[in-house]
């Protein structure tokens, strides 16, 4: 397939991957491939089987048919804990904090992957843990800055407003140093001010060397930001290319308008 | 992003704090002000109740003692519910298995066992190795219930629960079946600790006079406060570490917390090992200082009364946990058990004899208290969970949630 370019470019492959449930076949060969350093978006209207990829690739569950080829390694099918550990981070669409930790205790487990005492360490309080709680603990502090809620790091996370709540769930996807960031939704609910701030985020997340991928509904944002867009209806794939080229595809605009819309609109 | 010094919020000022050598104690912080309170109140309390009681303080220290049992035993299901939020109703099991652990290595009973060899290893190792024991026990009995949530795995503990110590009943040829397992060594000091001036006079030893029997309530006292204090600290170490926070997170959403490379299966199986450690601890000395062990002693009843010590001081909080089993242990060993006598005392002094004689349906109010003393229990129960619902001592989780959602309404107004 012509979009499947060679390896290195490509961060992430999804090889024609299929997801049934039961007789629901919710992803259906979907083919892309996500290029290192860039913002990939998923489109499609709801239930279009966005969230079901990207648990597949985040190993919720496994595909049923094809293979999700991460850093040229075979990722489907691995435990979810393996691919956070390889570098992919996930935000979700209905936020998953931990509600009754701190902010800094949520970007804390985020770094979980990246620490090394053992169960001794923890116990006895060693060196070697003293030095990492000191340095995980400051990393926290970092990345609640960078997403700028630092101010409500002693806070539990449940008790921070909405805008704030998906800053930190960024941030925790942050401190398990992925090379991959998907993020799903993350301006669902937002207004236009806050929007706007939401770009510049991911956009100084990019310019960090970390490649986003994003299910976003929101045409503005999805078209101003994001290099190429990837549009999936019921399952399908119905185009693929920079947002150009899939605004104006016609089974995208019969997607997203009904079929009607879109003869109306040529005609 | 650049590593320079991160100003902390709230830097605020610093009165209240003691310094000691490396260790801060923030007298501003709730735990550590009952920590210290429990702390110094147990040091305390062999002199005070020799004291109140004109120096016959011994069964009340030997009762301290026995409550430590169960404080330890809260302590290690805290772990397990209480952090890592997995319901287990059978975790007497775990006890079970480190009190049998004493009785087969430090006693005759192996003697009268297919192995013909009695082994007598010395409490302090034992007390290690019922630790090993008990915790490999949870990891095994564990592994069956990681793919279970909530009510499920709660079903599944329960029937482990009932199953350890039916084994034990039933192996007759292992564990003296019903009757159990007696005449268990006593914990002896070590050699090097009243030394090789016990012979000499008992002015030179190190530690005088402390030998474990029935007749010195305060060696047992001194043993079990040793216990529970490592036990504090380490459990509290671990509370705060990597490990610690792995736990909370699966109990507050297990989806998130192996999206974010937390590998539930190993943490699951450590919240089980590391609270059946706790109870391994407990089952050694429970079985030395009874120097009996019994399957009765491990019925689902004790399950329950730990669960609740837990759910009246504050799930997750130990702190909490310890100042509930206390309480719980208090209630329903010293003040339920008594309440007859005392009634029948009061009455006696007071001249209400009447009321305390039988006529007809009426058995006397001494009787009656002694026949309600379960509806007492549960009344109390509901009583304090009524007005204390996050328990005694409740987690921070539980009390700042109001709090907080208060100062985010502030700096939302302050913001806008």
């Amino acid at each position: 397939m012509s979009s499947v370019a060679p390896n290195g470019k490509n961060i992430l492959e999804i090889r024609k991957v299929t997801k049934q449930f039961g007789g629901l076949v919710a992803v259906d060969a979907v083919e892309f491939a996500v290029r290192r350093g860039e913002i990939f978006a998923l489109i499609g209207p709801n239930g279009a089987g966005k969230t079901t990829l990207f648990n597949c690739i985040t190993g919720i569950y496994p595909p049923t048919l094809g293979s999700i080829v991460f850093n040229g390694n075979d990722i489907s099918g691995s435990r979810p804990h393996k691919v956070a550990q390889l570098g992919i981070a996930r935000t979700f669409q209905n936020i998953r904090l931990f509600p009754f930790m701190t902010a800094l205790d949520n970007v804390k487990v985020g770094q979980h992957v990246r620490m090394h005492a053992k169960l001794w360490d923890a116990m006895l309080k060693t060196p070697l843990e003293r030095r990492e709680e000191a340095r995980v603990r400051d990393r926290a502090y970092e990345l609640l800055r960078y997403v700028g809620i630092e101010r409500f790091a002693d806070y539990y996370a449940r008790n921070l407003p909405y805008g704030q709540q998906r800053r930190l769930e960024v941030a925790r996807a942050l401190a398990t140093n992925p090379q991959l960031l998907l993020l799903d939704e993350p301006a669902a609910g937002f207004t236009p001010q806050e929007k706007v701030e939401l770009m510049k985020l991911v956009e100084k997340i990019v310019s960090d060397g970390i490649t986003v991928f994003l299910i976003e509904h929101d045409m503005k944002v999805v078209m101003s930001i994001s290099k190429r867009i990837c549009v999936l209806d019921h399952g399908e794939e119905i185009a693929l290319g920079p947002p150009e080229t899939v605004r104006s595809n016609q089974r995208v605009i019969e997607a997203y308008l009904g079929s009607g819309a879109g003869h109306s609109g040529t005609s | 992003m650049s590593t320079a010094t991160v100003s902390r919020p709230r830097p605020g000022p610093r009165r209240g704090r003691i310094k000691i050598g490396r260790w801060t104690i923030n007298l501003r912080d709730r735990d550590t002000v009952v920590y210290l309170a429990i702390f110094i109140g147990a040091l305390a309390f062999p002199t005070v109740a020799d004291f109140v009681t004109g120096g016959q303080g011994g069964p009340i220290v030997l009762l301290a003692a026995d409550a430590g049992v169960y404080v330890l035993l809260a302590l290690g299901l805290n772990v397990v519910v209480g952090f890592a939020g997995l319901l287990d109703l059978g975790y007497a099991a775990f006890f079970a298995i480190g009190a049998y652990t004493y009785a087969l290595a430090a006693s005759g009973a192996l003697f009268h066992t297919p192995l013909h060899h009695a082994i007598h290893i010395p409490f302090w190792l034992l007390l290690i190795v019922g630790v090993v024991i008990a915790a490999s026990a949870g990891a095994l009995l564990g592994a069956p219930t990681l793919r279970l949530r909530g009510d499920y795995l709660a079903i599944v503990t329960l029937g482990f629960g009932e199953i350890v110590p039916r084994v034990f009943r039933n192996a007759g040829d292992w564990t003296g079946g019903v009757n159990g397992l007696s005449a268990l060594d006593n914990p002896v000091l070590p050699y090097w600790l009243d030394g090789p001036w016990a012979g000499v006079g008992e002015q030179f030893g190190i530690v005088k006079n402390l030998v474990f029997s029935v007749a010195n309530p305060t060696a047992w006292y001194v043993l079990m406060f040793i216990l529970i204090c490592i036990s504090v600290v380490l459990l509290n170490n671990l509370r705060k570490s990597r490990l610690g926070r792995a736990w909370m997170a699966i109990r507050e959403d297990e989806t998130a917390a192996q999206a974010m490379g937390i590998n539930t299966v190993t943490t699951k199986l450590l919240a089980f090992a590391m609270g059946a450690a706790t109870s391994g601890f407990a089952g050694c000395f429970y079985g030395a200082k009874l120097s009996l062990v019994s399957p009765e002693n491990f019925q689902f009843q004790v399950s329950i009364t730990i669960l609740v010590m837990i759910v009246l001081g504050g799930m997750g909080s130990m702190p909490g946990v310890i100042v509930g089993g206390l309480t719980i242990y208090l209630v329903l060993f010293k003040i339920l058990p008594d309440a007859p006598n005392q009634v029948h005392s009061l009455l006696a002094t007071t001249g209400f004899t009447g009321i305390d004689q039988p006529h007809g349906d009426w058995p006397g109010l001494g009787e009656f208290v002694s026949r309600l003393k379960f509806l007492l229990f549960g009344l109390i129960l509901v009583g304090t969970m009524l007005l204390r619902p996050g328990g005694l001592i409740p987690s921070r989780a539980e009390i700042d949630v109001e709090r907080a959602a208060k100062e985010t309404a502030g700096l939302e107004g302050a913001a806008g």
